[in-house]
């Protein structure tokens, strides 16, 4: 593993049948970046996620994540990676609390250390006042920060965000995006966000990752996404414009 | 094994808390109380011909009231606490996206369907065990016969086999959550299986004894045919593990029953064993009897599991 990388893989690869998800995907984090992983529906952004996670099995290639293979030690990495899918699911019949305590249950995490954990955490995500309504009865706005505070409750090194805005209302995606970026500041979280918001994807990443049919087709810092695909000059592209030359091109 | 607590216990708390147990628990214990307390009548009013057995205990679980008795009640019915209880384990954690949620966790990814599997089995046991000793207790107050040991014993071997047969339903409905997406989908192929297995087993059953061998009713059979034929139709009967379970519970909680056999069947030593010896068999013979038909139930339970199990943890996660 090199020094300082978080996450790396070496030519990923997921099929499912003749289809190809993901192709040779080789790809370095840094501890404490924000890592933006963009592309169209189908690109293969959250096959990757689940690949790092250790939920399902590459076809091919190898990744490490924490220094940890998560083929041969998910549950390791399990340990040291949030992650908060798409469409986050909750017990509808279980309220806020109950639903922290049930995550800190699974993550090994006694009823004291939970209970004063959970306190923060909701005060964190400001669900405080809402900690004994049922999760049913939950806003999407309030459903992605409870989102938040269960992946959080593990204490992670690693945050796999997938659309983690997603049908917030404005409001809602800015005070989101503002979470994320605090959590990555005050807690040296390394944060791999996929998002199809880019203007919040350009607000928070250090560099991102440009993903089209499985394969990565450019990596770095906007500015200098910007510059291999339009050239020096002194005008600033925005991500769109970036991801959208990009993408023709493909 | 953190996950596995985990699951288990909070399945077991949805499923203690759920109005499907409610509902389901006052369903059997209603019919249950209804038939134990029409068997209690029953030999209340053949007091004499009682002082004749030596287990008339047993006999609130075995003798039929007005249409069965418990034992025919549950072997009929049982199936349907397991399939209410599994249909939806795991296609309903997928559809609202928690199932994701729970494995993303670190923990294995059995710790799901076993302690999904666990929290249904230890849910029916204190069903059962609940439904039992309250009608035992109100038996006792009915009757005024207070139960021995060896009707206490079989009463537990009654109870396990029950618990076996009713998991097998659970895993089977379990496996059905796991392949089908929808959860009515689930549902309805579980209660089919259910129907398929319990109720026209029996008919195929003689439909495939006549296949092989007919018997013409209007002329004479040579006697070996009608043995062959009885056989095939039992051989085939034994697919149904509500057959399974009936044969094995009723020799259980009734001792006069030597045989799972039915009359044309039995061997030289059953047929002198039925008539020459009228007491009731002992706890161990009556095992020994059904012990075939116990190992077999619970070889599908684990079986069907054990299915369940496997393609639980061959599917790919999708979110």
């Amino acid at each position: 593993m090199e020094i300082g990388m978080i996450i790396e893989t070496t030519e990923l690869s997921k099929r499912y049948g003749h289809q190809t998800a993901v192709k040779d995907l080789s790809l370095r984090i840094k501890e404490g970046e924000i890592f933006g992983f963009l592309g169209p529906n189908g690109a293969g952004k959250t096959t990757t996620l689940l690949m790092l996670l250790g939920l399902t099995q590459p076809s091919g290639g190898s990744a490490t994540v924490c220094g940890l293979d998560p083929v041969r030690m998910a549950r390791e990495v399990k340990r040291h990676v949030g992650y908060l899918p798409e469409n986050v699911g909750f017990y509808g019949d279980m309220d806020a609390v109950q639903s922290l305590e049930y995550v800190a249950a699974l993550n090994g995490i006694g009823n004291k250390g939970a209970r004063e954990k959970i306190d923060d955490l909701l005060d964190l995500v400001g669900l405080k006042g809402d900690a004994r309504k049922k999760t049913g009865a939950f806003s999407r706005g309030m459903k992605q920060r409870l989102g938040i505070a269960e992946v959080l409750m593990k204490d992670p090194t690693v945050l796999f965000l997938d659309e983690p805005t997603l049908g917030l209302d404005p409001e809602g995606a800015i005070q989101m995006i503002g979470l994320i970026q605090s959590l990555n500041q005050s807690r040296n979280i390394t944060v791999l966000l996929s998002s199809h918001n880019l203007s919040q994807v350009q607000r928070i990443s250090h560099r991102v990752g440009i993903m089209i049919a499985g394969s990565l087709i450019a990596e770095g810092s906007i500015d200098a996404l910007a510059e291999a695909s339009f050239g020096v000059g002194e005008k600033e592209y925005s991500l769109e414009e970036v991801y959208l030359k990009y993408f023709q091109e493909v | 094994m953190q996950g596995l607590v985990a699951v288990f216990r909070k399945e077991l708390q949805d499923q203690l808390s759920s109005y499907r147990f409610v509902i389901l628990f006052a369903l059997i214990a209603m019919v249950s109380f209804i038939t134990s307390y029409m068997a209690a009548v029953h030999m209340r009013e053949n007091l004499e011909s009682l002082t004749a057995t030596r287990f008339p205990f047993l006999m609130l679980f075995s003798t039929p009231g007005v249409m069965f008795s418990m034992v025919q009640f549950v072997a009929f019915f049982g199936p349907l606490i397991g399939l209410v209880s599994g249909f939806d384990a795991i296609n309903r954690e997928r559809a609202q996206g928690t199932l994701i949620k729970v494995i993303s966790q670190p923990v294995y990814r059995d710790a799901v369907i076993n302690g999904k599997f666990l929290a249904g089995v230890t849910t029916i046991a204190i069903m059962f065990t609940a439904i039992l000793l309250v009608i035992s207790g109100f038996g006792l107050s009915l009757v005024g016969v207070v139960p021995g040991v060896e009707e206490i014993l079989r009463l537990f071997i009654y109870l396990v086999i029950s618990i076996f047969y009713i998991a097998f339903w659970l895993g089977l409905s379990i496996l059905f959550s796991i392949l089908f997406k929808s959860i009515a989908t689930s549902a309805l192929a579980s209660v089919a299986l259910w129907i398929f297995l319990s109720f026209f087993v029996s008919l195929g059953a003689e439909v495939a004894a006549n296949t092989v061998v007919p018997i013409d009713r209007k002329n004479e059979t040579p006697p070996e045919a009608v043995l062959q034929h009885a056989r095939i139709q039992e051989a085939v009967s034994l697919c149904s593990p509500m057959v399974l379970y009936s044969n094995a519970t009723a020799t259980i909680i009734d001792p006069m029953r030597k045989t799972t056999r039915s009359i044309i069947l039995m061997g030289p030593m059953e047929e002198l064993l039925s008539t020459r010896f009228q007491n009731p068999l002992a706890l161990g013979q009556s095992l020994l009897v059904v012990f075939p038909h116990m190992i077999a139930l619970i070889a599908i339970t684990v079986i069907c599991f054990a299915i369940s199990y496997a393609v639980f943890m061959l599917q790919e996660v999708r979110t």
